[in-house]
């Protein structure tokens, strides 16, 4: 893909919208269509574009393993924790309304957080399983090259 | 106008379904694929869920087809063309599973009715009072972060398990194969000996 | 009767991809082919949920001025989460797939079984 400067250019150019366009989704569910499940898949998608153009190497130096692997257990975790933290609150499990002195303010800061989690996962989620399969076949090629000429020497 | 749109876009759906049914390139299949998410996206427009459209279209149109492109790339382009040797108990018993379930729905409320026993229990309670009660104009979302979220907060562990699952069978080749190749004896190309 | 073919439509098209999906999975030996069926199988499944939560007349669950007919927000949730954990455990029987490919060399359910077989009888 080194030589495909139209495609070059042009995925530096979408990634930024995408992403914006990811977080637009995540954080405007509440009004309109959209939430964590969506932004995930949304965010997802500008890695997996750029993947597609610039190869698995300079992607995992943009999303690293020791970044993207924590990030899929991170946000359960955030979901998970405002659970307890309801609980510590004096309310019951993921009983939004302990976490203001508003009950609407709490619900929107329990949506918040718990739609953030969602999409901390999911972006994570997705880009691990892209990842994963696209080193699998990368892998593969550099391994088949050197047996091939092994299996030549013998 | 709806309904037209609605016949239409079924019959298209159909049609694709048949038509991945009969192609054996799997390329073909995988864009069809698409293709139907994409048309699957537009029926859920055309019927009101303006999220699940958002979701399909972002995940089956898009994600799932470029997954699918990764695992063929792995694999095999083309599905082997032997000769369909079962191919007519499978269809007797679709046949027949087909007909009781449409005997089924000879009794089911027809589509768009407003007295359908869904509409009657929880609905309107996150209608008339998720505003009030949790404030999103978004019903969707306060139904799915607050009175449902025990079942978000399992569906995000699944999803998590997944990507757990698939790096488990996928990851790791790299550290193996060092560790392998390190005895003078190189693997075989995949890099994998059976267990 | 038009009434009644109108009103059913919906269920009877789900019900034919649904049963499109079905006879994939029983009947292809492709795994990855198999896989791609059940993901028909569970598209018809969701157009059923979001068929039954459609009203004539109503509007997105979301709360605008001067709408007073909404459709039903339950389906919409729970189709919504189901996508995407679809799509992940797709990935998860893809990445299956790939394993069983790899360790045998094919993806026809026949020919995996024919092995199995044969390791089998070494043992």
């Amino acid at each position: 893909m080194r030589t495909h400067s139209v495609l070059r250019t042009s995925t530096k150019l979408l990634m930024p919208p995408i992403m914006l366009f990811a977080l637009y989704v995540q954080f405007h569910g509440d009004y309109g269509p959209g939430g964590g499940f969506q932004a995930g898949v949304i965010f997802a998608v500008a890695f997996i574009l750029f993947t597609l153009i610039f190869g698995p190497a300079r992607a995992r130096r943009v999303a690293p393993e020791w970044v993207t692997t924590p990030m899929c257990a991170l946000g359960v975790l955030l979901y998970a924790g405002v659970g307890v933290a309801t609980m510590l609150l004096g309310g019951t499990y993921l009983d939004y309304n302990m976490l203001a002195h508003d009950p609407h303010h709490g619900q929107h800061l329990g949506i918040l957080l718990v739609e953030l989690g969602v999409g901390l996962t999911v972006w994570a989620v997705m880009v691990t399983i892209f990842l994963t399969f696209v080193e699998r076949h990368a892998q593969r090629e550099a391994a088949a090259d050197p047996d091939a000429e092994e299996d030549g020497h013998a | 106008m709806e309904q037209v749109i609605d016949i239409v876009l079924l019959a298209f759906m159909v049609v694709v379904a048949l038509a991945m049914i009969h192609l054996r390139n799997l390329f073909a299949v995988v864009m069809l694929s698409g293709i139907f998410s994409l048309l699957s996206a537009a029926l859920f427009v055309v019927m009101d869920a303006v999220d699940v459209a958002f979701t399909e279209a972002a995940v089956g149109a898009g994600i799932s087809t470029v997954l699918m492109l990764g695992t063929l790339a792995l694999t095999a382009r083309e599905e082997s063309p032997r000769p369909r040797r079962h191919a007519l108990l499978p269809l007797a018993v679709v046949t027949v599973t087909g007909a009781a379930l449409i005997y089924g729905t000879l009794d089911m409320p027809h589509f768009g009715d407003p007295d359908a026993p869904i509409h009657q229990h929880v609905a309107p309670r996150y209608i008339v009072d998720s505003p009030r009660e949790v404030g999103p104009p978004n019903m969707v979302t306060s139904v799915l972060a607050s009175y449902r979220g025990y079942d978000t907060l399992g569906e995000t562990t699944v999803i998590f398990t997944a990507g757990m699952g698939v790096m488990v069978l996928l990851g790791g080749l790299r550290s193996r194969r060092r560790k392998r190749r390190d005895p003078a004896s190189p693997g075989s190309d995949t890099g994998e000996t059976r267990p | 009767m038009l009434e009644t073919v109108l009103g059913l439509y919906n269920y009877w098209i789900v019900i034919v991809l649904m049963m499109a999906g079905f006879y994939t999975v029983i009947a292809r030996g492709n795994l990855a082919k198999k896989v791609i069926g059940l993901n028909i199988f569970q598209t018809s499944v969701f157009l059923m949920y979001i068929t039954m939560g459609a009203v004539e007349g109503g509007t997105a669950p979301i709360v605008g001025a001067g709408t007073t007919l909404y459709s039903n927000p339950l389906p919409s949730v729970l189709i919504l989460t189901a996508i995407v954990v679809g799509v992940a455990t797709t990935a998860l029987g893809l990445a299956l797939a790939v394993r069983i490919r790899e360790s045998f060399g094919t993806l026809e359910e026949d020919e995996v079984l024919a092995l199995e077989h044969r390791m089998d009888g070494e043992a």
